[in-house]
């Protein structure tokens, strides 16, 4: 299918022809998109599609056997320890919050690898994220939206081009949502890059640029909210089997 | 009174090197989940190292040098040599290889230096001192006491207020996160291999002026008696190693002076039978685990 055009002219992600199977199953089969400077691309598909492999492809967690993951027009690094400083943030599913480490501490580790004290950067987008007074709290000791926030500060801390977000809305309420949404316009208004996962319709619909849709490892729509919205493929594959709004 | 305030100091300072070493084990078990068996044997290698300095240039400070970096270098030896092809879900070969590494050691050790045991000298005397007519620690027991608390300061420093430190303990919980955020998780199991088998060598080479003398198992009861240790405080928990530490300690010292030393290790399998009937996970471990 005809990829649309990104703003500029090197893509800040850029997966083109990517495949991945797991043994004899296929999970991705010849999947491309890109991700332009600034913008945020939504990742939808019903459970199973291949949404988590994609970006476990682009953190060199998995291997393709077909096509290639681009940064900023550089091979995306083969070790996804050398992802912060191809500036790269990811965050999880499962937040993978150090639970008995305090919330400074778990946004303080991804700067860690730096010389120099980082505290003052760690405060700071803790106060941005409104979590300056938790900040000495154990991370495993809060509710599960404040652990959403740490785990998302963690992730903006190093000021990253590109921003995964894996299902950055799942568990949470309205009001948090809402938040969320801004704080992820915000990010993409100062230039980063943003890839979202997510199940949530309406946060999608309402921070996506383009949204890209999967099904059985294979892209079957690509477009504005608007777009999608209307294809028949989408509907059958995904919003007409009853996705959560 | 005075046996007992004598027994009470000397198990003070019996227990600063069973924490000691005790916390070497909780090191390894933290950074790579393995429950090092051959750590008796690589801290006693260090210690031969010590010996073979002090014999040269005449300082038992540069022996006690030597011995850390001695035990620091092997540590990253077999982190690095046999035990990096080991799988990782498979606890039993780490297990066997270090099993087979305390053959290969104890046995490299005999052939080298002999089986015999060697005098090693404290470097300050052993006699009790006096405060009034109760006998109290020896000048080198309190030097044991210092150096014991000294490390373990240093290291609480190390994993809580420094960079290398948050990473040694995100690698240690959530290897899988700590990739992704940019932590080298492998240098990072290798260094605490390196902290591990450091901090044993120096628990072993404060011992065995205490003891019968150097010798390729001298540091084998040691190591029962640490590994009972960290179980009862958790093997998860440094604090938990400190406290059981110096509890065993004393048991051993009360028990040894008032029935008979054959009793102690009685005495330290009845305490830890108790607590893993009770806390079955130590009684410092804490409640979350480690994940991907």
């Amino acid at each position: 299918m005809t990829i649309p055009s990104t703003p500029d002219a090197v893509p800040r992600l850029e997966i083109s022809g990517l495949g991945v199977a797991f043994g004899g199953l296929t999970v991705l089969d010849d999947v491309s998109f890109t991700v332009g400077r600034g913008e945020t691309v939504a990742l939808i598909g019903p459970n199973g599609a291949g949404k988590t492999t994609v970006f476990n492809a682009v953190c060199g967690l998995v291997r393709p056997h077909a096509g290639g993951v681009r940064i900023n027009g550089r091979p995306a690094p083969a070790s996804a320890t050398r992802l912060p400083s191809a500036g790269v943030s990811r965050t999880l599913q499962g937040l993978g919050l150090f639970e008995r480490m305090t919330v400074l501490e778990n946004v303080l580790v991804p700067l860690s690898g730096t010389r120099g004290d980082h505290t003052a950067e760690a405060r700071a987008i803790l106060a941005r994220l409104g979590l300056t007074a938790l900040a000495e709290r154990p991370a495993g000791a809060l509710p599960y939206p404040e652990r959403k926030r740490v785990a998302l500060a963690r992730a903006l801390v190093t000021a990253p081009d590109l921003l995964l977000l894996d299902e950055p809305a799942g568990g949470l309420g309205a009001a948090d949502i809402d938040a969320l949404a801004g704080t992820v316009a915000e990010v993409a208004a100062s230039g980063c890059s943003v890839l979202v996962v997510e199940h949530h319709v309406d946060f999608v619909m309402g921070v996506a640029d383009r949204i890209v849709v999967l099904d059985f490892g294979r892209v079957i729509a690509c477009g504005t909210p608007g777009e999608v919205r209307g294809d028949p493929a989408v509907e059958a594959a995904y919003l007409g089997l009853g996705a959560a709004s | 009174m005075d046996r007992l305030v004598f027994l009470l100091s000397s198990g003070l300072a019996r227990g600063a090197v069973l924490a000691l070493f005790a916390l070497s084990l909780v090191i390894v078990w933290r950074s790579a989940r393995v429950v090092n068996f051959a750590q008796a044997a690589m801290a006693i290698t260090a210690v031969y190292a010590a010996f073979a300095i002090t014999a040269a240039s005449g300082s038992y400070w540069l022996g006690l040098l030597g011995a850390l970096a001695a035990g620091a270098l092997l540590g990253a030896l077999v982190e690095r040599g046999p035990l990096r092809f080991v799988r990782g879900d498979d606890p039993l070969s780490g297990m066997i290889i270090a099993i087979g590494l305390v053959m290969v050691l104890q046995a490299g050790l005999a052939m080298a230096f002999g089986p015999e045991h060697r005098p090693m000298r404290a470097p300050f005397p052993e006699r009790p001192l006096m405060i009034g007519e109760i006998p109290v620690l020896s000048p080198y027991e309190v030097f044991v006491l210092i150096v014991a608390a000294a490390v373990m300061c240093a290291l609480a420093l190390l994993f809580g207020k420094t960079p290398l430190g948050l990473k040694l303990r995100a690698a240690a919980f959530a290897p899988e996160t700590s990739r992704l955020l940019g932590v080298r998780v492998p240098r990072m199991v290798t260094i605490g291999w390196m902290l591990s088998v450091a901090t044993a060598a120096l628990a072993a080479l404060l011992l065995v002026p205490t003891e019968l003398g150097l010798n390729p198992h001298a540091a084998d009861l040691l190591f029962v008696d640490a590994f009972a240790v960290a179980v009862v405080g958790g093997l998860d928990s440094p604090v938990g190693a400190l406290a059981a530490g110096l509890i065993i300690g004393i048991l051993d010292s009360l028990v040894t002076g008032y029935a008979t030393a054959a009793a102690a290790p009685l005495a330290v399998l009845v305490l830890l039978t108790g607590v893993l009937l009770v806390r079955p996970r130590g009684l410092f471990a804490a409640a979350d685990r480690r994940t991907g």
